[in-house]
């Protein structure tokens, strides 16, 4: 569980994030979506402690995350998964590598031991031929899967994805977003997942927080946000034509 | 971490091995044959030539001048491949995992420079060689008198000054170029701009460090 309470963030002069409140339950995914710019990524960022806000409070299962020691910060940090916007994958590390890395490390397994668990997470994310190659080598859609076997090699409570399935075919986008909700309710993860994708939305939204210019302008579940009248959310949901005309279908078909 | 300090051993040290001797080899035979231009007064002695040389190459250029190219070559490697790390999230991704970044990306670098004396070293020898060949294929004075001159008045503390002066700017090598990979934001242009920036203030550094610790140790 994570509770964020009137968080604030700004840049100089520009206020990006003006007084978020909500909480992230484990074993759900939980999306935040807005319009591009909307402060997303900044907070998803005071999330994981990479920005610091200026006000506001974030806890981890009730301890607050700016109270914690240097050494209290880590150990939390170690149980979470992050897959940046851009996948963020080491260069000079191959896919093995990259996803190797966290437990070379923070354990002291043995490297039959690693190896194993790196087949099991790359397994997990439908990637199995891919293992000595570069990132430089592989599709934008390889890379987000290698950054989420990542995120998830050491068995994470928390687990963060930047859009992760922004820039790729909408086959392979609901596979990665399929992907997350089960590994999330496999493992009872607490998974936050920033997205402006609709179709994320409807397939894996159990919770959905709305951001607009900054603040939370409507939070609830998939069911509902198709039903609501609140008007952000119903032109930003219905932004795109094809949604527009199913909501046209759907009201011609009510009448 | 043994493994990322080989590394960087590897592509700061040995990578750079030959335009530091391809360097010295020219400077040295340069140094050699102005001084020989210069000694038109007959009663000035021909060892002379070796004597300058030595004095040059081990005092200044050996250490000071390769360093400067050093700025150029190995700082634009550290600052665009950790800044490259900074606007691509990966310096990020280190931090959430929970690994100091900082100290995991610049200290094998500063290790690494540690070698980097040895490097200068050869330098000193191939200069001297460099001087010695160009003494010879230009006729000035004959290869006895040359030698004569490098053994002449050999001061060894001036060894020791050398090898202070490359420490320290070993250290700027390997730090500031780190500091403004580290630090930078934006995007993938910010990289080529904070790499030129960085060789701007790592040259400023050495030279005005140069200064200072040539009058501390010899002034
Ligand atoms: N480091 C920064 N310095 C200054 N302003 C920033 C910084 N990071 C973000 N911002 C500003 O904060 C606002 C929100 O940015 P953010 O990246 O969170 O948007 P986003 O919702 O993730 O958008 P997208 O969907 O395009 O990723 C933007 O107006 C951006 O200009
Ligand atoms: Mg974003």
């Amino acid at each position: 569980m994570i509770e964020v309470n009137n968080l604030h963030k700004s840049f100089g002069k520009t206020h990006v994030l003006k007084g978020i409140t909500t909480s992230f339950e484990k074993g759900k995914t939980n999306l935040i979506i807005g319009q591009s710019g909307s402060g997303k990524t900044v907070f998803i960022k005071c999330l994981l402690g990479l920005l610091n806000p200026e006000e506001g409070t974030i806890s981890y299962e009730g301890k607050i995350y700016s109270k914690l020691s240097g050494d209290e910060r880590r150990d939390l940090r170690q149980e979470m998964g992050m897959v940046f916007q851009g996948s963020a994958l080491f260069d000079s590390l191959t896919v093995e590598g990259n996803v190797m890395f966290p437990l070379e490390m923070f354990t002291k397994q043995s490297y039959a031991e690693m190896k194993e668990r790196v087949d099991f997470v790359l397994n997990r994310v439908n990637l199995v031929d891919a293992h000595d190659r570069y990132p430089a080598e592989i599709s934008g859609g390889m890379q987000k899967r290698v950054a989420i076997a990542r995120a998830i090699v050491m068995n994470p409570k928390y687990l963060f994805c930047d859009e992760p399935n922004s820039g790729l075919d909408p086959k392979t986008a609901i596979l990665i977003d399929n992907l997350i909700q089960e590994i999330t309710q496999e493992y009872q993860i607490t998974t936050v997942i920033n997205t402006h994708d609709m179709n994320s939305v409807m397939e894996i939204g159990e919770k959905i927080v709305f951001l607009k210019n900054g603040k939370k302008e409507w939070e609830g579940s998939n069911k509902e946000i198709f039903k609501t009248d609140n008007k952000a959310v119903t032109n930003f949901v219905y932004s795109s034509e094809l949604f527009k005309k199913v909501r046209q279908m759907y009201i011609e078909e009510r009448n | 971490m043994r493994s990322l300090i080989l590394k960087e051993i590897d592509e700061l040290i040995f990578n750079s091995l030959g335009i530091i001797i391809f360097i010295a080899i020219f400077i040295g035979g340069v140094v050699a044959i102005q001084t020989a231009l210069n000694l038109t007064n007959p009663l000035i002695p021909k060892n002379l030539i070796g004597f300058a040389t030595r004095q040059s190459v081990i005092l200044e250029f050996a250490p000071t001048f390769t360093s400067i190219i050093m700025a150029g070559k190995v700082g634009s490697y550290i600052t665009s491949s950790i800044g490259t790390m900074r606007v691509t999230e990966q310096i990020d991704a280190l931090e959430v995992m929970g690994v100091n970044a900082l100290n995991y990306l610049v200290f094998p670098k500063i290790i690494a420079m540690l070698f980097y004396p040895f490097a200068v070293a050869i330098a000193m020898y191939v200069g001297v060689f460099g001087g010695y060949l160009a003494n010879i294929a230009g006729g000035y004075s004959s290869s006895g008198d040359f030698i004569e001159g490098l053994q002449m008045d050999f001061i060894p503390y001036h060894i020791t000054y050398s090898f202070i002066k490359t420490a320290v700017f070993a250290f700027i090598i390997a730090t500031i170029p780190s500091f403004h990979g580290f630090y930078m934001t934006g995007g993938a242009l910010d990289v080529g701009k904070a790499s030129t920036t960085a060789f701007v203030w790592t040259s400023v550094v050495i030279i005005i460090s140069n200064f200072i610790l040539t009058q501390l140790l010899l002034g």
